[in-house]
């Protein structure tokens, strides 16, 4: 069974800097009209980490989802 | 992360943070928390020690034990911190030209002294805050505020510079390799002795803008282009390295850590021989 993952965005704390959207390996995350990192495609991700430890702004966390 | 654990190292009262959008400062920010919540570190019991710039706004956001100092003269002040408690983890947190500009008479001699400090250089190859002059690592031909014809003089090799002044540990990542600046920044403050981590970063705002990098994400991937890593570069030609930048542990030796060997001085002084 594949794991499901929950990924948290602080749209208080984004900036929109697109960071994430470029090292996301499944293009899960996109940018909002607002400017703000939102994931659109949820279902795709696989928990590599990599948004949340490129994410200057801290905003981003991505969960397990049991 | 960042989890509750990696919150509550950071003053969340001031975030967002002041650096531009996609500023590579705080991604080390957050290996930098990342690796002390691994260690398993107590904030009471970690100093964090900043000059000027925009790398030193770190100090203000990491909720432990923090001094926002003079340009250049942060490891001056970490020294003090370190041998009045040397019970304490020091980190110094320093930009390119806070530390080798300003502030390289401290930093070559904090290296030989080989005190027991953590030395997190961030290298933007510009003075971003200040308006993006030609720092001494800007690449020779690079476009900086002062040089608009292109960087004439060679730059500055952080690593070597240490590794030649005697730190105990050095090592070079980048921002677009986030894990192996954790693991790094882990085995730095791990290290007993000066040790020198030395993350490059970019500053898109004033360097980037005007080097074909203007996206954060264009020098993301320029840094994951151009990193070599030490064990294939030591295998390659020095005309292929030009222009890479070569990534991993260079120094990792054990020496007499200076705080131990001035407590000996002491309790010599106070026998009396």
């Amino acid at each position: 069974m594949t794991k499901k993952y929950e990924v948290g965005i602080n749209s208080a704390w984004c900036k929109g800097c697109s960071l994430c959207i470029g090292v996301c390996p499944k293009n899960v995350l996109e940018l909002s009209e607002r400017v703000k990192a939102v994931p659109a495609r949820v279902s795709d991700c696989v928990g590599c980490r990599q948004c949340e430890n490129i994410c200057p702004d801290l905003a981003i966390t991505i969960k397990e989802v049991e | 992360m960042p989890g509750t654990e990696v919150l509550s190292w950071l003053r969340t009262r001031f975030m967002p943070h002041i650096w531009c959008p996609g500023c590579g400062h705080g991604v080390i920010m957050h290996a930098l928390v990342r690796a002390l919540v691994n260690l398993g570190k107590d904030r009471a019991q970690t100093v964090v020690a900043s000059g000027i710039g925009c790398s030193s706004r770190m100090a203000g956001y990491i909720n432990a034990c923090t001094v926002h100092s003079t340009h250049g003269r942060s490891l001056a002040f970490a020294t003090g911190i370190k041998l009045h408690k040397p019970e304490l983890t020091v980190v110094d947190v320093m930009g390119d030209g806070d530390c080798s500009a300003i502030g390289g008479n401290h930093f070559i001699h904090a290296c030989r002294r080989n005190i027991d400090i953590t030395a997190i250089i961030m290298n933007n190859n510009i003075y971003g805050m200040t308006g993006g002059q030609a720092s001494p690592t800007t690449p020779v031909g690079a476009w900086a505020s002062t040089t608009p014809y292109g960087a004439v003089d060679p730059s500055f090799d952080l690593c070597k510079l240490a590794e030649g002044a005697g730190a105990s540990y050095v090592a070079r990542t980048t921002i677009a390799n986030p894990k192996q600046a954790e693991n790094c920044i882990m085995n730095a403050i791990r290290k007993k002795g000066f040790s020198v981590v030395e993350v490059v970063t970019h500053c898109h705002t004033q360097f980037g803008r005007k080097n074909n990098r203007r996206q954060p994400i264009d020098n993301y991937n320029f840094f994951k282009e151009a990193t070599v890593p030490l064990a294939k570069a030591n295998e390659m030609k020095p005309e292929e390295l030009v222009g890479k930048l070569v990534c991993g542990e260079f120094v990792n030796k054990d020496v007499p850590e200076y705080t131990e060997q001035y407590g000996k001085v002491i309790e010599a002084a106070r026998r009396g021989c």
